[in-house]
């Protein structure tokens, strides 16, 4: 994949945003990994934990933006307990969900659920899901 | 012992069988339990975004109600609800701001949180005030020869500030097993993620994680697993027959609520363990064992 690094995008207020909502200063980050190596959901991730936190940190906001990995972490925190920087990354995937649900932008088309994929679950898992996945 | 207690609303549903053998347990364990009045969800998922105040809300509402109960303290079963719950409550207590902005917000409510309610796991209050010797002089069927693997998922011991053992290596289901007579395995996918509400969308991810812990546990020799959490009971559990379709090879494995393997070792009846609330049949293996 091919990234064009600009210092337009670095200085993007999408970094900020990022860090307002998260609470979490991304350069803190060095990259030693330790967050994509115990992550659960890699399998099924295109940008690794490790990789987002450096993404934020470049204002690569179109490739966050359209990543399937904001949609597959399910907040275990694994990586923030494990991150030797004290770096919530958990909380910077939920900020960059919230940056597109804030424009109504849902991922889960609640009302294309059908009666079985609603009716078959239970409540705590439709209600966790809507809170993480739509506005 | 009297204590107030918050359900939360999948142990009214799914997860009867989690509510009913906790509550016959306490009872045999000689502990009154007290329902809160009008409580309320809890939100399922602590908000994480830093301006998101509007989502505390529902959770301190429900702590308004344990001081309406005249009780500082409280109960509850749900690895989520806890978290959730104790997450707000944190959030509030370490943020004065917050909790004034929360409290001025409910218009509705006559009385003012002030950061000064206790949140407590069933699984803290078994240990640290009923205490797990006391525990042990009242089991009547000890669960003898029965390999238990103990599933925490995340929320019960993540983060470390709300956590109510070690983050990664969390022992205290399997110190509880070993008091009811069972043999209790470790494994290392016991804090593993069962990838949670994707289960809505994303069954098939759940699925993937279902094989890996549950062979894990398997792996070691154990004959049920045991849990703590609603979503992870039904993930573990109902989505055994999506494992099964990806991975034909997977063998099935029952799983139980810890309170449910607690209320068969304290001698409650079978109409409490509500064993008919499962995609797996634990009957087989309890009879096998002489448990049932």
């Amino acid at each position: 994949m091919r990234i064009n690094l600009s210092k337009r995008k670095i200085k993007d207020p999408f970094v900020g945003k990022v860090e307002e909502l998260s609470g979490q200063n991304l350069l803190a980050c060095y990259q030693c990994g330790k967050c994509s190596a115990g992550c659960p959901a890699i399998a099924e991730m295109d940008i690794l934990p490790n990789q987002i936190i450096r993404y934020a940190q470049l204002g690569l906001k179109d490739e966050l933006m359209r990543s399937k990995s904001i949609w597959i972490c399910a907040s275990c925190f694994t990586c923030n307990a494990r991150c030797p920087k004290g770096i919530k990354i958990a909380e910077v995937i939920e900020a960059l969900r919230q940056i597109l649900l804030r424009k109504s932008e849902d991922h889960l088309k609640v009302k294309k659920l059908s009666a079985a994929e609603k009716g078959d679950v239970p409540p705590i898992a439709i209600i966790s899901s809507m809170r993480k996945f739509t506005s | 012992m009297k204590i107030s207690y918050y359900p939360g609303c999948t142990l009214k549903n799914n997860a009867k069988n989690f509510e009913d053998s906790a509550l016959c347990s306490l009872k045999r364990l000689e502990v009154e339990t007290v329902e809160l009045e009008r409580w309320n969800c809890c939100g399922t998922v602590f908000s994480l975004a830093t301006d998101d105040l509007i989502h505390h809300v529902a959770p301190i509402r429900n702590l308004i109600r344990v001081k309406e109960a005249n009780t500082n303290k409280f109960m509850t079963l749900c690895a989520m609800c806890f978290n959730t719950l104790k997450r707000a409550n944190e959030r509030v207590k370490s943020d004065p701001e917050s909790l004034d902005k929360i409290n001025k917000f409910m218009y509705r409510e006559e009385v003012k949180y002030e950061g000064d309610v206790q949140v407590l796991h069933l699984l803290e209050l078994l240990r640290d005030e009923i205490k797990f010797e006391n525990i042990a002089k009242k089991v009547v069927k000890p669960l003898k020869n029965l390999k238990i693997a103990n599933y925490y998922g995340c929320l019960l011991v993540r983060p470390k500030e709300i956590g109510l053992d070690d983050v990664e290596n969390p022992t205290v289901l399997e110190n509880l097993m070993t008091v009811l007579g069972a043999e209790a395995i470790d494994f290392p996918y016991k804090t593993e993620c069962c990838a949670s509400y994707q289960t809505v969308d994303k069954p098939e991810n759940v699925a993937d994680r279902t094989y890996h812990i549950l062979t894990s546990a398997q792996s070691q020799g154990a004959e049920l697993v045991s849990v703590s959490c609603p979503l992870c009971a039904f993930n573990l559990d109902y989505r055994q027959k999506e494992t099964v379709q990806k991975y034909p090879e997977f063998k099935n494995i029952p799983i139980l609520y810890f309170t449910q393997v607690m209320a068969l070792a304290l001698g409650c009846p079978e109409k409490d363990l509500r064993l008919d609330l499962h995609y797996i049949d634990p009957k087989p293996i309890l009879r096998e064992k002489g448990l049932l």
